[in-house]
């Protein structure tokens, strides 16, 4: 028999038997892995939940129950739904800049297609040509409407 | 006539121990007996005597926070044996992941629009608005979670989130309620 103990036997201070449920997920080189599970949940409930699944499920499980047991530890209120809330708020955030971007660049577009639209009229527009203009006859003379001829 | 009851409602947590439910019962303000069902996910998953010392290192005013995040993941763990509420922050995590790329696409874009020049004929005493008058562009991009640009939260060591997904949109983890938390682990 193996003098190796899994972590959880090590910690309940009992033989490791060689099915034990717990071994092949807390190995003795990881303490706290274990201590922390058996913190929050007790041995017998771990033992429990993970005797309920399929063997090819059970790493999956301890993982996890790893995972929120160490968020309860470090955040005894609110343990893992602590993380859920604020991935919610970072989701709501994202979301609401990401609608303010795409409303200014539906502004933006709107008006760089004006911008076009004046540009084209614009350029086909006739040339102004100064030389064209009709020369002046005389002075025009503001208080009697009138050109005075100049010859 | 007859004297009035000092008989106490017994909670739901006494009721599923088949106790007395003593006055100063540490469960009875959080465990209505018309909650059957919360105390008796919570009993499963994490038990009643770890629940009495998870309390008792809190202060009163703390506890209703603490009761109402252990049932939530209690239930979430009755539902999901094997993943728990870490289903539904791998689930989240990934949407944060993908509205990110979002952001950082749509901000490439804002910044490409307000740098486009369009060419004019007409000279520039005009008066045309051209687009160097349009908003400026941002000053930096949008990010969401850490300022480090680092993923928003620390896994644990020797944790891995390769989970195929058992949240999904039909089947939102439901109300959360609680102040904001540092999600650093």
């Amino acid at each position: 028999m193996s003098s190796t103990r899994c972590a959880a036997c090590k910690h309940l201070r009992r033989r490791c038997p060689s099915d034990c449920i717990f071994s092949p997920y807390f190995p003795s080189d990881n303490p706290q892995r274990f201590a922390y599970v058996h913190k929050i949940y007790g041995a017998s409930n771990v033992a429990k939940i993970l005797q309920d699944l399929p063997v090819n499920r059970q790493s999956e499980a301890a993982d996890s129950l790893y995972y929120e047991a160490h968020c309860r530890i470090k955040d005894p209120i609110h343990g893992s739904v602590g993380i859920i809330t604020l991935l919610y708020q970072q989701i709501y955030n994202a979301q609401t800049q990401l609608s303010k971007i795409q409303a200014e660049i539906a502004v933006l577009s709107a008006n760089a297609q004006t911008e076009s639209k004046y540009q084209q009229q614009v350029e086909h527009m006739p040339n102004f040509d100064a030389n064209l203009l009709p020369q002046q006859k005389g002075v025009y003379d503001p208080s009697t409407w009138l050109y005075q001829n100049g010859l | 006539m007859a004297s009035s009851s000092s008989y106490n409602c017994p909670c739901a947590a006494c009721k599923f121990l088949r106790r007395k439910c003593m006055p100063g019962c540490i469960f009875a303000p959080y465990f209505p007996p018309e909650e059957p069902q919360k105390f008796a996910n919570v009993h499963k998953i994490f038990g009643a005597s770890n629940v009495t010392k998870l309390l008792n290192e809190l202060l009163p005013h703390q506890r209703e926070d603490a009761v109402n995040s252990l049932a939530y993941e209690a239930e979430a763990r009755v539902r999901d044996p094997v993943y728990g509420c870490v289903g539904a922050i791998s689930f989240l995590q990934r949407q944060v992941e993908r509205l990110q790329k979002e952001l950082d696409a749509a901000n490439a874009d804002l910044i490409r629009f307000a740098c486009n020049e369009i060419p004019t004929g007409l000279p520039a005493t005009q008066g045309v608005n051209s687009l160097h008058a349009v908003a400026a562009p941002r000053q930096r991009p949008v990010r969401i979670g850490n300022e480090s640009g680092g993923s928003f939260y620390q896994t644990p060591p020797n944790f891995h989130l390769p989970y195929p997904l058992s949240w999904n949109d039909n089947n939102p983890p439901g109300n959360i309620h609680g102040g904001g938390v540092d999600g650093n682990i």
